[in-house]
């Protein structure tokens, strides 16, 4: 009995270790292909438009023996499939290049717009979540009443105005009137001399160096681009919470923990909603992927240098360079969150942990 | 049970709406410090602060600011230069050697003295360099080989410069002025160098000038910070910072400006200047820049390279309705190639819309009934909403025009290639001197493909030979009056006869702050000084 006991035991954990090692196969090949198709894609894309790269680095004016010295130290001379593989072999050891726009290393430039970006999308995210979950809870619990007309007409003015729109609009009310907020960039001007930014995380950095002058002042730059992208953000979590949860109120277990005369409260925001977070996680986390690859528009607007507004003007100016050390960030990016929100649903519904 | 959740939401709702009202407390009016500057402009063109390098507008305001050169423009009377580093010159009778004395005692930022080796490493730095300006220098026969013979400091005051051919003085001056020619610290160069690259690499981000101010920091998309320099030597900057910011938005740098939190918006579009125009705190200072927007017909396509039709599409664009809406505040109208205020400058504008005529000129070129043919449009305004005026004046005759909308640099890939049929966009002077323009406007040495020199004219497949002849004559007239009269001339050809419609001459307008003053836009890209600015 006890023999037959470990034996069992030994055999689950060796199902269990192989299961695992699959898995991270698995996990590795979807990484490599991934990462694999987003090379190819961004060189073809680099060589098809119809923009000449030489243009971008010497300008309209230079002269014809210039323009072509150019072109042959940027290899565009050779043939495109050795092109190809001088790019991959660059991209796979990890030399991303040097910007034409910028004329860093793409790896440097990156480091300084990306911070800028995440601490945007942070909070925009933050936001989302904080308050669309309620609000997407209450929707679905008074289902048909003006509190859930009213959240439903907030989610459906948040897909479809036009961010640029309200985005001038809301400098215009809150900046240029009610001036509660600062005016377009990270910082302003008068802490340029007298804050320096180690990490890049502004708001972060102030806290860490007590400088709450500059804390503040950094938050009232960062708040109004936050809360709109967190306005975008809300809309789309709050519709998803009011179906998740819609869904699981009508589930029999809801009924029994009624009928077990627990309080409606507890049933609702322990129950129901522990269960309707479960595929919540990935959206929430699809959410802010999004946001962090940069929200082009906003960041126009807000002058915030982000990474969505590198990679733009990178593209318009066909500094390939930039752009594909940009997309292999964002593709990276999206592959850890796809992870993390996988780890997480396992943490949170325990009938995906066996397997 | 649903009361107890309500008085949940009810807790959260306040919390949140607390939360808001704190971190919105109402703030008193922001203002600049009063020893700073702060302008906000596009500035996302910039891609190397190297005066041997650059070649892009923004970067030649910098370099205005920043660097000195042997002679300047003379901001005054245009046709002039000023002294710089330079304190005297004189040209030698046969018009091949330029002798310039350097002002004694002048020091570079760094501390370094300013002697005619500097001015000697400058020409020999940016002919070897050879990038995108280079031929500004090149052009007077300097060549990577001799150009430490032909560019020579022959004692620590004294630099001789030594041209291939008898230009006009006033030539050889005006080039001087460019940005490629801002004398350069060599010193502190010659510590940065990698790889024979005369530090190229460095100052790319960096500085080693002598001008009032001084470049500290740039970051790329974001700022550019300017210092006062105390080692110039002529009147030193009013402010002891200006700091350019990074804004593309018109609407955003109005609300900022009207805000306080910026002195100068440069980037405002007619709609928030006129916005603007009723605010008594905000003043504006416009000054018309030598770029030209026009549209060229390729001949290579065949209707289009009919004299008749040229001449008609010159009578089909409306142009006091663009003047009086698009460009408004902008621009103005202007149909001539060299800008106002240059040497010989034609201010001659004889086209008007007149569907009439122009119907008469295609039916004497065979086409009575019009025909089909592409414009390419890159998708700014105001060059979409000309195009679109053009379209709806061109039909008027029967020319059905077709918009292809495009990035900037994808439209001028392909009018680089010469692959278009009708190209809009701009020119802007390449230095302060009509040979600048003419030289791609009157001037097409080779039309054939694979030509060495590829001007507007080429890329509009126009093939002028008597005219590029000309070109060459009015560039060794000695007498500036009469090489005044030859561009003079020169102009009129192209007007009458050339692909290009030339449309308007851009204004260049800043909204400033009332408290700042002495603000005052120069008449080219690099002379919008800062250092007369002050604050109140």
């Amino acid at each position: 009995m006890a023999l037959s006991d470990t034996s069992a035991v030994t055999r689950r954990n060796r199902r269990r270790a192989s299961s695992a090692a699959m898995g991270l196969l698995r996990f590795a090949v979807t990484t490599l292909t991934t990462v694999f198709g987003l090379l190819v894609v961004t060189f073809f894309i680099g060589r098809v438009i119809p923009i000449d790269p030489v243009l971008a680095i010497v300008g309209d004016r230079a002269p014809a023996h210039v323009v072509e010295r150019t072109r042959i130290e940027l290899g565009l001379n050779l043939p495109l499939y050795q092109q190809f593989f001088i790019y991959v072999e660059q991209a796979l050891s990890g030399n991303f290049g040097t910007s034409v726009l910028t004329t860093n290393p793409v790896f440097e430039d990156i480091k300084r717009v990306f911070p800028a970006t995440i601490e945007l999308a942070t909070i925009g995210t933050l936001i989302g979540a904080i308050l669309g979950i309620p609000l997407g809870v209450l929707a679905a619990v008074k289902r048909g009443s003006i509190a859930d007309q009213v959240v439903r007409v907030i989610g459906l003015i948040g897909y479809s105005v036009p961010i640029f729109w309200l985005g001038l609009l809301s400098l215009v009310l809150f900046y240029a009137k009610l001036r509660w907020v600062a005016y377009p960039g990270r910082i302003d001007v008068v802490y340029e001399y007298t804050f320096t930014s180690t990490t890049g995380f502004f708001l972060f950095d102030a806290a860490w160096q007590g400088q709450w002058d500059v804390f503040r002042d950094v938050f009232r730059h960062v708040i109004l681009p936050a809360s709109l992208l967190g306005y975008f953000s809300l809309a789309y979590i709050s519709r998803m919470t009011r179906s998740f949860m819609l869904n699981e109120l009508s589930q029999e277990y809801i009924v029994a923990a009624r009928a077990k005369g627990l309080s409606e409260t507890r049933i609702i925001w322990f129950h129901a909603l522990r269960n309707a977070a479960v595929p919540l996680v990935t959206v929430i986390a699809l959410s802010y992927a999004g946001l962090l690859e940069g929200s082009v528009l906003t960041e126009t607007i807000f002058s915030w240098p982000g990474l969505g507004l590198y990679i733009t003007n990178s593209l318009q100016n066909a500094d390939m360079n930039a752009v594909l050390g940009g997309t292999l960030v964002i593709g990276a990016v999206f592959v850890g969150i796809n992870i993390f929100s996988d780890l997480l649903y396992r943490t949170l519904d325990p009938r995906t942990r066996s397997r | 049970m649903i009361h107890a959740f309500k008085g949940r939401i009810r807790l959260l709702t306040t919390g949140v709406a607390l939360a808001v009202m704190m971190a919105a407390a109402p703030q008193a009016l922001a203002a600049t410090p009063k020893d700073t500057l702060v302008l906000a402009w596009a500035i996302d063109d910039i891609i190397t602060l190297d005066p041997g390098e650059a070649f892009e507008i923004s970067a030649g305001e910098i370099m205005g600011n920043a660097y000195d050169n042997l002679v300047n423009l003379d901001i005054n009377d245009t046709s002039k230069v000023t002294p710089g580093v330079a304190a005297s010159w004189t040209v030698s009778d046969d018009a091949l050697t330029y002798t310039f004395k350097i002002k004694p005692d002048l020091k570079f930022a760094s501390g370094n003295p300013i002697t005619a080796a500097d001015v000697a490493y400058t020409f020999e730095r940016a002919v070897k360099l050879d990038k995108s300006p280079a031929f500004i220098l090149t052009q007077f026969g300097l060549t990577k080989d001799n150009v430490t013979e032909k560019a020579k400091a022959t004692d620590d005051s004294t630099f001789v410069l030594t041209v291939d051919k008898a230009y006009a003085p006033s030539f050889v001056l005006n080039c001087l002025t460019a940005n490629v020619a801002s004398i350069v610290d060599k010193a502190l160069l010659e510590e940065h160098v990698a790889d024979g690259d005369f530090g190229n690499g460095w100052l790319k981000t960096n500085y080693a000038g002598s001008g009032p101010f001084k470049m500290m920091q740039w970051r790329a998309n974001e700022i550019l910070v300017l210092e006062r320099n105390d080692n110039y030597y002529g009147e030193k900057a009013k402010v002891k910072r200006a700091i350019y910011r990074h804004m593309k938005e018109s609407s955003g740098q109005r609300l900022a400006l009207e805000a306080g939190d910026i002195d100068v918006a440069r980037n405002l579009e007619p709609g928030d200047l006129d916005a603007i125009a009723k605010n008594k705190e905000i003043i504006t200072d416009a000054a018309p820049k030598g770029t030209v927007y026009y549209f060229s017909l390729n001949q290579k396509n065949a209707n289009l390279a009919k004299p008749e039709v040229r001449e008609a599409l010159k009578y089909l664009v409306d142009y006091d309705a663009i003047g009086a809406t698009l460009i408004k505040g902008i621009g103005e109208i202007h149909q001539t190639f060299l800008p106002k205020g240059m040497l010989g400058s034609l201010d001659e504008n004889p086209y008007r819309l007149d569907v009439a005529k122009a119907k008469e000129l295609l039916a004497k070129a065979g086409l009575a009934d019009g025909f089909d043919v592409t414009m390419d449009v890159r998708n700014t305004q105001p060059v979409t909403g000309i195009a679109e005026s053009v379209q709806q004046t061109f039909a008027q005759a029967g020319v059905k025009l077709s918009i292809i909308p495009g990035d900037g640099k994808q439209t001028l890939t392909k009018y680089r290639a010469r692959n278009h049929d009708i190209y809009i966009g701009q020119w802007g002077t390449d230095y302060w001197d009509p040979h600048s323009n003419a030289d791609t406007f009157a001037a097409n040495p080779n039309n054939a493909d694979d030509a060495a020199a590829k001007p507007l004219s080429w890329r509009n497949a126009w093939d002028i030979p008597e005219l590029t002849k000309e070109t060459a004559a009015a560039l060794l007239e000695r007498d500036a009056a009469k090489r005044g009269a030859m561009y003079e001339d020169l102009q009129k050809k192209v007007l009458e006869t050339g692909p290009f419609v030339i449309v308007f001459q851009q204004t260049e307008v800043a909204a400033v702050r009332a408290e700042v003053k002495g603000y005052k836009l120069g008449p080219s890209f690099d002379t919008n000084l800062l250092s007369p600015v002050s604050k109140e």
